[in-house]
Parts: structure tokens; C-alpha cells; sequence
């Protein structure tokens, strides 16, 4: 089991207290009707799948309910970070060589 | 009395505790502390079970959790008969009952032995290749004999009474493993003051000081420090000490899973205490301290009963105070052997040679073995073991070939090296690294907070195990914050030292030859199948495991691995580490079921959600159904009733009078807030903004995609509050999917929503009687048509308690849902059920409300749409907002897919034959005369006997199917075709009169 740091309620709980909710910065088009049909499916159907560092979200839903956002490696599942919903994805992760 | 092999002086138990047991229905003695697996050997029983493929006779091959032959199902009573039970590991209790597994109809005569001669047609992959053909057999021949004859032991019939225990714990260090080196670790660690927990799967801390006779520490005997050492550990605050439990998995982030075994080793148990208990740690830091296991020789007929692992015959003698025989052969390829042949020396017991296959190696044990006048022969190997039930001799051949010589001999102790317990490490995802000097595979690369020591390390000698351990234990309680530590580390004033051994198969078992070389016993792998597992192609360890079940039986291949590995590699000619090694995983020994479920079974499997009237529909009679956790009134029969009876008394009593239904079960969500409006515009696809306060709007909710996710009725209560309601089973999802959007799409919009549907009862007064049942009760509203038409809610009281009270309907009546704080919900109900008694009004359940909104064409989310079904598949388009520009969906509906044409859409069916009710779920064609596979255009998505109508009734999914109408469409059945008659959706009232009848 996962501990997972809220950066809402600023401490570890466990994975139990959580639910993904998918990749993250995939902002939803402000004009979504008059996207093109390619545009709609990079939006909606394409995801990244990485081997290796992933930006998702992260719902603390038996706790503060709060969505956020992490930073995982998907081979160790290490988390590197979690930060809130809304926060621009970092430019640098702590532990990154440059 | 004592038992023949029990040595008097010898090993750490009192004999004057003694306990009875039986054994495949004879009676022996033991005593107290002994295993299963010493008592059976004190009284000179080596035969204890059958192999699992040839059924060759098997006795006790190790003293530990690695055991691969001494199986035995261990039978309490009716409910508690545990197979597969490693005897090395059962304690002994007075009474205990075991059984041997895998014969028949005695262990001593097997009719399935015949396996081992036919041995020819089952070696490696014989599944694979012998079962391929004719393919009829397959199901009526070989799978019913195949699984007869397959697994071990027999499961018992009854539902397991025992309970099992759970806990969590935290803390900074956890050890793994109670030997020599976890006791280091511990002490260092716990002398700082963190939390400390140390386990070790044995009844008994100590690991090999259990047998390591020549080990001393702070001026004792190793094992009685190590007992010292413990009782230390017990007294401290900050130390938990779990004897009887197994570290079975490593998680991530250092969670790692015990088993502790409560009460399998006591006589009574009694009910108060679990079976098991499962704890789940969350360590700072993890010591693994667990050990090596010794290998055997890889000979002919190895298996013999009495041919064991030579560490295991000195922990009987040491521990257990047992010989295991009394004329004892030798075959080692280490030093490690000498040390038990010399203890059994000591102890009386005849050593009639020690075979050694190495030339001239030098060691003290060596010395002092051939000083007690024990016959030793180096360069040599034993080629094959005499006997059958029993081994009753050795025959020695020098290792190049040569002249042979039979030695009598009633046990072989066998070493083949020791191989580092890296499982665990393995389980964190640590990289293991090959060491080619020492030719085993030892931690490498670490991927958690952990750290190996002492043997599982691959560190040899006593003294470097305790310092490496101390100093581990004393760093991970540091870099997990503890302070500086004042004890003093142990001081090892004599060990013992393991060299290493040998890898593969001995001489006699090597490429060229047939001879029954065990490789991995419990799956009966022979060296010779690994061999030709690699002849067959399988290149990979991993295609070798498969192909030969090579270290896939329950002991994991504790003792099979490396020798698998060497001989795979040897064929290959390869380097083992190019070979590589196969994969550990959890469970590092088997976990009971029960330990996992814990207390999670029975009525605490899953919760139960009951409504506010559950008790009052009980006393009624009614029959429950389970919709999602909740337990739902599915229809109230009457005395002589069945449920069709019930069912359609109940449907035509609410169109003619009314009726009474709770709906409390569907979701409620209000959402509140300045922009509630506007949000309510983004998430549903009808308009909102100009709903007037005290309307109602049936509102549709789409995933992006276009397709219908929820629907429900909103009432606005002011302009600022929508009172929303859900699906039954989608309203998780509901308020998780508005959280969602609300959180991170439209944060701007200022709302808060809020899950009320445990706050609110919901009473459903249908039908045409509806308005007269409710109004004597309700206060402060004017419940005419004209003051609350059809689609409108009101705020007032019922019965002095506050209501939302909603005209709406789900049966084409006129009709009201009356919501109360749930707390009044029973005492409203009993109230209103008095009033409709007056009129005689039912109580209904959720068939009939599924019949009554079937009637009127009312879909179902998630029942009349399955994930791929628009507003418009659904005839909903007039609930879309068509001058809107924005909602969640409205890009996914213009997809060409959801625009295209002859898209499956819900219509009614009726069947020609009016008597003949359609199953749910049935295909529907055009054309019944086509050929097979017909093409199917739909199915039946709802289905029910309308008395109502005085006909079935449907709802179906048709592509195209609004172009239709009026068309024969077909049912193809396992019985015959049904025919039916596409029509509209609604059934009864199709003008909508009944909504103000």
C-alpha cells in the first residue's frame, strides 16, 4: 500500500484514503464545441502511458475530498511529488540532475 | 516412555512433557516443543506422505518452513481439516491428529506408484504434449481424470469457524528474521529508543543457534544468549517481539505483511483466541536478517525417506534431542556436513562415512571428524540411494567413475551449500547481483529503505554476522531518528563458518544420464527434465520453470532454485547470471485465506445500507433485493401470494387508488451557491438558468464523450439551490464526476455541493388517490393543481416535521415524493400508510415501480443504457438544450459516430403472442432464416408482464429502430423464435392525461 502526501491536508496518509483519477494537465478546451475532431481526440482518447515519471491526479477522497495533483514514477511508484489542482506542472522535480 | 530415537541428554526439550498424537490412525508419544516433524522421527517414522506425481514414498527433508516433502493435512474436527501442513513446522500439541496425503490406499502401499514406473510418459511438459488429442477427450476424459488426480490433501467441507485477527502497527526499524544477526540488529536499534518490531517465523528465536552447537556468545552457549537477548527485547517499552510469524510479502514503501499463527500449536484453543493474525507494517527502515537455506545433493533416488538436509538432522539432534538414525552416511560438497556428523558422533550414533565430492579441501571440522574416528572419502560421490520405503544404503563411486561400493547406512545427511534468502529483498524490487566466487546470488541493488545482513547477504562466520547486523540495526534506527545507543554489541567468542558448496547435478546425475536426480521434490522435477526442457527449446529460466513446474509448487523452490538454475545454465552453456534468476514473489511461504479476509466475511463482507422504513417493510413481509449495498423492498406479498401475484396486485392497485414506495436509496445532491445555476448549465445538458424557483426539470447528465451518464429529477428551491437527484447506484459517482469539474475545470464557478441522501427520506405517493393520502398531513401548502402543478417542488411541514415535498412521477400518475429528515422517515411513513389504508392504497416495491415507469416508457440508466447510448438513441433529444454552447458532452455529441445513422435506438416491442414475456438481455434479429451467426441489430433491455396492459411489454434497443415502427422483428430463443411488433415506448396513457387524473 501507497502512502500518499495530501498537499491539501500536508501530511502522508495511506493509499486507502484515495482514488486516481487519471493523467494530469490535460486542461479541458475553454471553446470545447468548436474543437476539431482531432483536437477532441488528443483531449479526450489519448493518453501517455510513460514508463518512468507520470503527472496524475489524485483524489483524497475518504479524507479532505480534495483533487491534486502527483508526480509518480510508475516503475518504483515512488511519488515525487504532489502538489494542488490548479498549480502549473513543475518545471523541476526535487531530486531531478538539472 | 520414550521413544526409540529420543537421545537422553540430547537437545533443549523436557521430556517429561509429554504429548500424545496420532499419526494415519496409530498412536505415538512426543513432548512438548517438539514439531510434527521430530515427533515422527523420535519414534523412527521417516515415511510421512507420497509424492505428487510419482508418488514416490517421501520423508522429512528439512527442519524448517522450506520443507518440500513432508506434507500432512492436519484434522481438528469436521470443519478444521488443514492440508498441506509442513510437518517441520506444526508444533506438536497432545491430541493432535494428522494424516498422510496422496495415497491410497496406504502410505506404504500406493496403487498411484505406479506413476513411478510409467515415470517414462510423465516427464517435463507431458501435459502439454499428451493431452493435445482427439479433442472431444479433452472435457469427458482427460479433464475430469486430470483434476481427480491432481492437488494435495483434501479440503474440508465446512465453512471455517476460527476467526482471524488483523492489526496495523508502525514503527522505525522492523527485523526480519530472530537469528543470530536479527537479535544484533534489534538490540542496536531498540538500545535508541524507536519503535522496534522483531519477527521470526519459529516458535523459537535463535535460527541456526538452534543447531549451531560450536557458537558462543558473551561468554554462553549461542542459543541461550540468544534467549537472554530476548527477554531483554520483551521487557522494552519500545520493542514488539513476534515469534510464530513470517514476513510473507514486501510492498512498497516498506509495507510489509505478516502472519503471526495465534493458536494452530495449542491443544484448545478456545474461541476467544484467532486462528492467525495478519499485521500489516509500516516500517522506517527494514532489516532483513533471514538467513540461507541449505541445498541438497542433486543423487539418484535422493528422495529416499531418511536421505535429509544435514543441518536438519543436527537440529534434531541439538534442538529436539532425536537421532535420526543410528547407522547415518554422509554426502557433502561443504563443510557444513562435518558438524553434524560430528554432533551425532558425540551423541552415540554410528557414522558410517562421509562422502566428500570435493579433492582434499582442509578445515578444522575436517580434523576433528577424522580425530573421533569418522571414516572419511574425498573426491568422491554417492551415485545412488538404496531402499525404498526407507533408504537403506549409499553407493559410493569415485567422482570420476570407478569401482562401486554399497555402505549400509538408515539416514543421508546431505549438503550441497547454502543458498542466501534473498526473497524478501527480492519482493522490495531490489536487484540481486551473482557472485561468482561464492557462486550464489546476493543483494545488490536496492530500491527501499532495507538492508540485508548476516547469511541472507551472503556473509559467512558468526562473528562478521553480528558485527554487520549491529551496526545495520544501530544506522537504520539513527537515520530513522533514534539517538545514540549505550549497549554494548555482543561479543562472539566462537562460530561457526559455512564455505561454499556446489551447484547442479552431483556426478551419476549428470548430462547423459536418466536416474531419478531430484531436483525440486514437491513438484517432482528431476535433473534430467530440466535438461530436457532445454533439449525442447525453452532457452529462458523463466520458459524452464514453466515447462518443468520446476520451483512452482507451494515451497516456491526454497531448495530447488539454484540447482534448477546451474543445471539449465550447465545445458545452455551459459554463465548462470546470463541465465538469470526467476522472479520471487509473495508469498514467501503460504498465507491462510483467512488471514487475508480477516474479519471481512459474513455480514462483514460488504456493508449493508438499509433505509429509514426497512423495519416497518420487514414486519410487512416484504421481500428484500440487493441494489448496490442496499437492501431494497422488491415486492410485499400477501398471504398465498408469489411474487407475479404480488407484483401485479400491487401494479393495478396504484393505478387505480395509489400507492406507497420508498426512494430514499436514490442519490441526492444539493448543490448551492451563487453560481449554482450556471454550473448546473455545464453539468447537465438542459437549461437551468430560467427553471423558476419551485420548478422541477428531468435532467440528463453526459460524460464527454456524449453518452448518458445519470439522470434524475432537480427541483430548484431557491435561486441559488437545486435539489438534485441520481441514479440509486450512480450516485458515488455522480457527486465524485461534479466534484471533479467543479474542483479542477470550473473552479471560478462559486458552489458548493453537498451529498444529502442519507439526510432526506423519500416517501413516493403515487397514483390517483396520491393528493387525498397526502394533504390531511401536510402544512403551510397548497397542493392544488393550479397552486403545485405536475413538476414542482414545496417547502412545508408533514406531520409537524419539515418536508421538500416534490410533485413528480415514475409511474404516470398523478404522484408526490415526500422528503423528511430520515431520522422521521419510519413514523411519516406509518403516518401516510394509515391514510392510504383509507382509501386502500398499496405499499409497492421496486418490481412494480419497474413495470409501472416500463409502462410509461421511463428508461432506466444503466439498464435501458449501457455506457454507448446518446439523448438521441434514447428519444431524450427534447432534454438537450439545443441554443446551449456549452455543457460536458456537447463536443462528444457531434462525433460522426453519434451523429451516423443506424445507431441502435429505444422502442418498444410486443411480443404476437400478448402471454409471451421476453428476456432481458435476448438478441434480436430481422431475418430468423439466415444463416448462423445471424446478424444481430439489438436486444431486450427491459421486459416485463404489464396486467395493466393485460400483455407483455418491452423496451429494446434497435438499430434504427424509430424507422421501425410497426415492422416483425425476431427473438431467436432456445426454444424458438418469438416474434414481435416494433411500437413506441409507452405503453398506458400515452397523452399524459393520468399525470392530473
Amino acid at each position: 500500500m501507497l502512502l500518499i502526501r495530501c498537499p491539501y491536508c500536508e501530511e502522508e496518509r495511506p493509499e486507502l484514503e484515495f482514488r486516481n483519477a487519471g493523467e494530469a494537465h490535460i486542461a479541458r478546451p475553454t471553446n470545447i464545441a468548436a474543437e476539431s475532431d482531432d483536437d477532441f481526440e488528443k483531449f479526450f482518447f489519448i493518453r501517455a502511458n510513460p514508463k518512468g515519471v507520470i503527472y496524475e491526479r489524485w483524489r483524497h477522497i475518504h479524507g479532505c475530498a480534495r483533487f491534486f495533483n502527483a508526480v509518480r514514477d510508475t516503475v518504483t511508484d515512488k511519488f515525487v511529488m504532489t502538489y494542488k489542482a490548479g498549480e502549473p506542472k513543475p518545471a523541476k522535480l526535487p531530486g531531478a540532475s538539472k | 516412555m520414550t521413544a526409540l530415537f529420543r537421545i537422553s541428554g540430547a537437545g533443549r526439550l523436557s521430556q517429561a512433557k509429554t504429548a500424545s498424537f496420532r499419526f494415519d490412525g496409530k498412536s505415538y508419544a512426543g513432548i512438548e516443543g517438539d514439531t510434527l516433524a521430530s515427533a515422527l522421527l523420535a519414534n523412527g517414522v521417516h515415511l510421512v506422505g507420497r509424492s505428487f506425481k510419482y508418488h514416490r514414498p517421501r520423508g522429512v527433508l528439512s527442519a524448517g518452513a522450506e520443507e518440500p516433502n513432508a506434507l500432512v493435512q492436519i484434522v481438528r474436527d469436521d470443519a478444521r481439516k488443514t492440508p498441506n501442513v509442513r510437518a517441520t513446522v506444526q508444533e506438536l500439541y497432545d491430541g493432535l491428529t494428522a494424516h498422510s496425503q496422496n495415497r491410497w490406499p496406504s502410505l506404504a502401499f500406493d496403487v498411484g506408484a505406479v506413476n513411478d514406473v510409467a515415470s517414462p510418459l510423465f516427464s517435463a511438459g507431458f501435459y502439454y504434449k499428451t493431452f493435445m488429442w482427439p479433442k472431444w477427450a479433452w472435457k469427458d476424459l482427460y479433464e475430469p481424470n486430470i483434476r481427480a488426480a491432481a492437488g494435495l490433501g483434501v479440503s474440508p467441507e465446512k465453512p471455517d469457524p476460527d476467526h482471524y485477527a488483523a492489526r496495523y502497527a508502525h514503527c522505525e526499524v522492523l527485523v526480519l528474521g530472530g537469528g543470530a544477526a536479527g537479535i544484533a540488529a534489534a538490540l542496536a536499534a531498540a538500545e535508541t529508543g524507536v519503535r522496534v518490531i522483531l519477527a521470526d517465523e519459529q516458535a523459537e528465536f535463535g535460527g541456526s543457534l538452534r543447531f549451531e552447537s560450536g557458537a558462543r556468545i558473551d561468554g554462553q552457549d549461542g542459543y541461550a544468549w540468544a534467549q537472554g537477548a530476548i527477554a531483554k527485547l520483551k521487557a522494552m517499552d519500545n520493542v514488539r517481539v513476534l515469534s510464530r510469524t513470517t514476513a510473507f510479502g514486501y510492498y512498497a514503501q516498506n509495507f510489509v505483511g505478516l502472519v503471526e499463527r495465534v493458536s494452530d500449536h495449542l491443544k484448545s484453543p478456545g474461541r476467544e483466541l484467532a486462528r492467525e493474525r495478519l499485521w500489516q507494517v509500516r516500517a522506517g527502515r527494514v532489516v532483513i536478517a533471514t538467513g540461507a537455506i541449505e541445498r541438497h545433493m542433486v543423487f539418484a533416488n535422493n528422495d529416499r525417506p531418511g536421505v535429509m538436509l544435514a543441518s536438519a538432522a543436527r537440529t534434531y539432534l541439538n534442538h529436539y534431542g532425536v537421532a535420526v538414525g543410528r547407522n547415518v552416511g554422509v554426502y557433502t560438497a561443504n563443510d557444513s556436513a562435518y558438524a553434524a556428523a560430528i554432533d551425532l558422533k558425540k551423541a552415540g550414533v554410528n557414522i558410517a562415512a562421509i562422502v566428500d565430492l570435493r579433492d582434499n579441501p582442509t578445515c578444522p571440522v575436517i580434523d576433528e571428524a577424522r580425530a573421533l574416528g569418522i571414516e572419511i572419502n574425498f573426491g568422491r560421490a554417492v551415485v545412488s540411494a538404496g531402499g525404498k520405503l526407507r533408504v537403506s544404503s549409499m553407493t559410493v563411486q569415485p567422482k570420476n567413475g570407478g569401482g562401486e561400493r554399497t555402505i549400509p547406512v538408515d539416514a543421508i545427511l546431505m549438503s550441497a551449500g547454502w543458498t542466501p534468502s534473498v526473497h524478501l529483498f527480492s519482493q522490495s524490487r531490489g536487484k540481486v547481483a551473482f557472485n561468482d566466487e561464492t557462486k550464489r546470488f546476493v543483494p545488490g541493488t536496492y530500491a527501499q529503505d532495507c538492508v540485508s545482513v548476516g547469511a541472507s547477504n551472503g556473509t559467512d562466520g558468526l562473528d562478521a554476522t553480528v558485527d554487520e547486523a549491529y551496526a545495520a540495526g544501530a544506522k537504520a534506527a539513527k537515520d530513522a531518528g533514534g539517538k545514540a545507543g549505550k549497549g554494548a554489541k555482543p561479543k562472539v567468542d566462537a562460530g561457526e563458518s559455512w564455505s561454499r558448496g556446489m551447484l547442479g547435478a552431483a556426478p551419476g546425475a549428470g548430462p547423459g544420464t536418466t536416474v531419478k536426480a531430484f531436483v525440486d521434490f514437491q513438484n517432482d522435477v528431476t535433473a534430467k527434465d530440466i535438461r530436457q526442457a532445454v533439449h525442447e527449446g525453452m532457452h529462458s529460466i523463466e520458459h524452464v520453470k514453466r515447462f518443468t513446474t520446476n520451483g512452482m509448487a507451494t515451497d516456491q523452490g526454497k531448495t530447488s532454485n539454484m540447482h534448477g538454475l546451474a543445471i539449465a545454465a550447465e545445458e545452455l552453456g551459459k554463465p548462470i547470471p546470463q541465465v538469470g534468476l526467476t522472479t520471487f514473489r509473495a508469498p514467501y511461504t503460504p498465507v491462510t485465506f483467512g488471514s487475508i479476509v480477516g474479519h471481512a466475511r459474513g455480514a462483514l463482507f460488504d456493508p449493508t445500507r438499509r433505509t429509514a422504513t426497512h423495519g416497518w417493510a420487514a414486519s410487512q413481509g416484504a421481500v428484500f433485493e440487493d441494489v448496490g449495498h442496499w437492501k431494497r423492498a422488491w415486492y410485499f406479498p400477501k398471504a398465498g401470494e408469489d411474487m407475479h401475484a404480488a407484483v401485479n396486485r400491487e401494479c393495478v392497485t396504484v393505478r387505480k387508488v395509489g400507492g406507497l414506495f420508498d426512494a430514499s436509496t436514490l442519490g441526492k445532491i444539493e448543490v448551492v451557491g451563487p453560481d449554482a445555476a450556471k454550473f448546473m448549465e455545464l453539468l447537465y445538458t438542459n437549461p437551468w438558468e430560467k427553471l423558476e424557483t419551485g420548478r422541477c426539470r428531468y435532467g440528463i447528465m453526459l460524460r464527454e464523450d456524449g453518452f448518458i451518464y445519470d439522470d434524475g429529477v432537480v427541483g430548484r428551491l431557491a435561486p441559488d439551490r437545486f435539489h438534485v437527484t441520481t441514479t440509486t447506484g450512480g450516485a458515488p459517482r455522480v457527486m465524485n464526476h461534479m466534484e471533479d469539474y467543479l474542483q479542477t475545470e470550473f473552479p471560478h464557478l462559486n458552489v458548493w455541493l453537498t451529498s444529502i441522501t442519507e439526510q432526506w427520506a423519500v416517501i413516493a405517493v403515487q397514483g390517483p388517490k396520491s393528493r387525498d393520502i397526502i394533504a390531511p398531513l401536510v402544512e403551510g401548502i397548497d397542493m392544488s393543481d393550479e397552486a403545485m402543478p405536475h413538476m414542482s417542488v414545496r417547502e412545508g411541514k408533514i406531520c409537524g416535521v419539515p418536508t421538500r415535498l416534490f410533485r413528480m412521477s415514475f409511474t404516470g400518475e398523478r404522484g408526490f415524493e415526500v422528503n423528511v429528515p430520515a431520522d422521521y422517515g419510519e413514523a411519516v411513513w406509518e403516518a401516510l400508510w394509515a391514510e392510504g389504508q383509507k382509501h386502500g392504497a398499496t405499499a409497492y416495491g421496486t418490481e412494480t415501480m419497474h413495470v409501472l415507469r416500463a409502462e410509461k416508457g421511463y428508461i432506466i440508466v444503466g439498464q435501458d443504457t449501457d455506457g454507448t447510448v446518446t439523448p438521441n438513441d434514447a428519444g431524450l433529444d427534447w432534454a438537450v438544450g439545443k441554443k446551449k454552447t456549452d455543457f460536458v458532452g456537447i463536443r462528444g455529441l457531434t462525433r460522426s459516430d453519434l451523429v451516423a445513422k443506424g445507431r441502435k435506438q429505444l422502442v418498444g416491442l410486443k411480443t404476437k403472442d400478448p402471454k409471451v414475456v421476453l428476456e432481458e438481455g435476448a438478441q434480436i434479429v430481422a431475418d430468423p432464416k439466415q444463416p448462423i451467426p445471424m446478424k444481430m441489430i439489438g436486444h431486450v433491455t427491459s421486459s416485463y408482464w404489464s396486467e395493466n396492459c393485460g400483455r407483455s411489454i418491452a423496451l429494446a434497443l434497435v438499430a434504427g429502430g424509430r424507422d421501425r415502427m410497426g415492422q416483425t422483428l425476431y427473438v431467436p430463443m432456445p426454444n424458438g423464435t418469438i416474434e414481435v411488433e416494433v411500437t413506441g415506448m409507452v405503453f398506458v396513457d400515452e397523452k399524459g392525461e393520468r399525470l392530473n387524473g
